[in-house]
């Protein structure tokens, strides 16, 4: 039987198969290469960039619940120069397509970040960071109000030719607002889901356990959630969905795109095993053949909901 | 770095609550330096999604060895594994004690069970000296015989007095110091963080050398995730240093202590 077709499109970005990692869990490429050959991913996302470099939360940072993890490390960064001057030359290498999650402390920074960044011809889009649970300014603030998220989405697409993906909080009423905003606003696709807002207590010292006190919950707990969210998206908007949220096994991916999304990404279980996502590419197209599908895109949507 | 499917070929107690975990891995076992840790993967226990980093005891052509502690649910949860099981390893991680520098006079402290990342090193180490181990008793006190067969010189201190000088490390490292070129020392450390605070103090009070393995919480290990980041002083202030990528040896000066 013929091998399926692996290859998807987000706006005008070729992904040779449609498993990217998640923003946040695979640094900026170099601290897995050794373990992950990064030719081998649909595409590569690094960590948040926001114009200048920013110094992130204290410590504790993260923190292990069951089945999951909460994070706040608050998008520590080197800033755009410093992303350039640091990583680019390293990504350059790999012909896999970089998506490069941007954030910013206010409106404006997130027009310039973009500035500073799209004449390097390896950003080949921008995932818009309009979610991050764990800094005062910007991030969720903007993501939780439809408002201030599509002058965000407006303002980034006079900046850029590149596929823009903005990145959905997943504590909002009604998702499908938001990618339909997205959608209307001229983005190119939208990223779902975000880490949830989530607390954990030690009942002898009675701190909080992250220093922040809040963070984001992450891992296999929160993949029902994700999948919902997919799922009320994809019927309210034609964008493509890159989904993600607790992917451990391909048949989590598998679940993610017959819920409706067109890519997904890896992100804790990048630190239980770097290997997740060769596993999670090869699965999906060992379903893909055993459904007799001429391409993967053909899983997508296929829920009876 | 590698990710390896590893068996263990020994697992047993060792002494008191200590107890010894030595895999087959042929392929990160030659790689390793003195100093370095290998993050695990706890097999078949699904409350916890995090690997978890052990120092590295010993390591050889054929496979590495850690010796560990119960000391959390994941520890715990080790104690199961039997000859035969299969365990997932990235190693070696981190970047270990660096090459003695000349003319130094060599000096291992370690706190309980710290020593097990020493061993390595003072294997290594050209000249051997003294050794300073502390535990709280007697039991926490281990692979002395171990270290004297190398030709250290092993000095323990308990809480309890049940061996060796009654007291911390610093009760019989500071009297030993004072008769020493004191600038001359190198010292290389793993324990708890008061310890290596008290020798890292010490150090920069008193002009000598001291390599701290710092120890903080993990995540990915690799540098990705920046969740065990320490202060590392800079001429502007300080940055943010991985202890698992950019440590987990930093010299004393290196470090800026929380307070």
């Amino acid at each position: 039987m013929n091998k399926p077709n692996l290859s998807i499109k987000i706006g005008s970005m070729e992904m040779k198969n449609p498993v990217t990692v998640a923003s946040g869990t695979f640094g900026y490429g170099p601290e897995y290469a050794d373990l992950v050959d990064l030719n081998r991913l649909g595409a590569i996302t690094v960590k948040g960039i926001c114009p200048d470099e920013h110094i992130g939360n204290q410590t504790p940072r993260t923190f292990e619940t069951r089945g999951g993890m909460l994070n706040a490390i608050g998008l520590p960064g080197p800033g755009a120069k410093g992303f350039i001057k640091k990583y680019v030359p390293f990504l350059k290498q790999f012909d896999t397509p970089v998506i490069v999650n941007i954030w910013g402390k206010g409106m404006d920074d997130y027009g310039k970040v973009v500035e500073l960044l799209d004449a390097e011809d390896t950003v080949t889009a921008y995932e818009i960071n309009l979610s991050c649970p764990n800094v005062k300014e910007g991030g969720s603030a903007f993501g939780t109000e439809t408002d201030s998220f599509s002058r965000v989405i407006e303002l980034v697409r006079k900046k850029t030719q590149k596929p823009i993906i903005p990145k959905l909080a997943p504590n909002v009423p009604n998702i499908g607002r938001f990618a339909k905003a997205a959608e209307d606003c001229g983005a190119d696709a939208i990223s779902i889901m975000n880490s949830f807002p989530a607390m954990a207590i030690n009942i002898e010292t009675l701190q909080p356990e992250l220093a922040n006190r809040t963070g984001g919950l992450s891992g296999p707990a929160i993949k029902p959630i994700a999948i919902k969210l997919v799922w009320d998206a994809a019927k309210a908007t034609k964008l493509p969905i890159i989904g993600m949220g607790g992917i451990y096994e391909p048949e989590d991916a598998i679940e993610f795109m017959i819920a409706g999304a067109t890519a997904v990404a890896v992100g804790t279980a990048n630190f239980t095993d770097p290997s997740t996502a060769y596993r999670v590419i090869d699965g999906i197209e060992a379903y893909a053949r055993r459904k007799g599908y001429g391409s993967v895109s053909e899983i997508v949507g296929t829920v009876k909901a | 770095m590698k990710q390896e499917k590893t068996t263990v070929v020994e697992h047993h107690n060792f002494q008191g609550e200590y107890r010894i975990l030595r895999l087959s891995a042929p392929q990160i076992g030659p790689m390793v330096k003195p100093g370095q840790f290998l993050h695990l993967l706890i097999p078949h226990y699904d409350r916890s999604i995090l690997r978890r980093p052990f120092s590295i005891y010993k390591a050889d052509a054929d496979g590495v060895s850690i010796l560990y502690k119960p000391v959390g649910r994941g520890t715990e949860a080790m104690r199961i594994l039997r000859v035969g099981d299969p365990v997932d390893i990235i190693g070696p991680l981190g970047n270990g004690y660096p090459q003695q520098a000349e003319g130094k006079i060599p000096v291992l402290v370690a706190g309980g069970y710290g020593n097990a990342a020493l061993f390595l090193k003072a294997k290594e180490l050209p000249v051997k000296g003294v050794a300073f181990f502390g535990g709280r008793t007697a039991q926490d006190i281990l692979c002395v015989d171990e270290f004297k067969e190398l030709g250290w010189d092993v000095r323990p201190t308990t809480n309890d007095g049940s061996l060796g000088t009654a007291g911390l490390v610093t009760d019989a490292f500071d009297p030993w110091m004072k008769e020493q070129n004191i600038e001359s020392l190198e010292l290389f450390v793993c324990g708890p963080n008061p310890m290596l605070k008290a020798m890292g103090d010490r150090a920069i009070e008193r002009g000598f050398t001291a390599w701290l393995s710092m120890d903080k919480n993990m995540a990915c290990g690799v540098g990705a995730c920046l969740t065990c980041v320490i202060k590392r002083q800079t001429e502007q202030g300080w940055e943010w240093a991985r202890c698992c990528k950019d440590g987990p040896v930093f010299e004393s000066r290196e470090i800026l202590w929380d307070e």
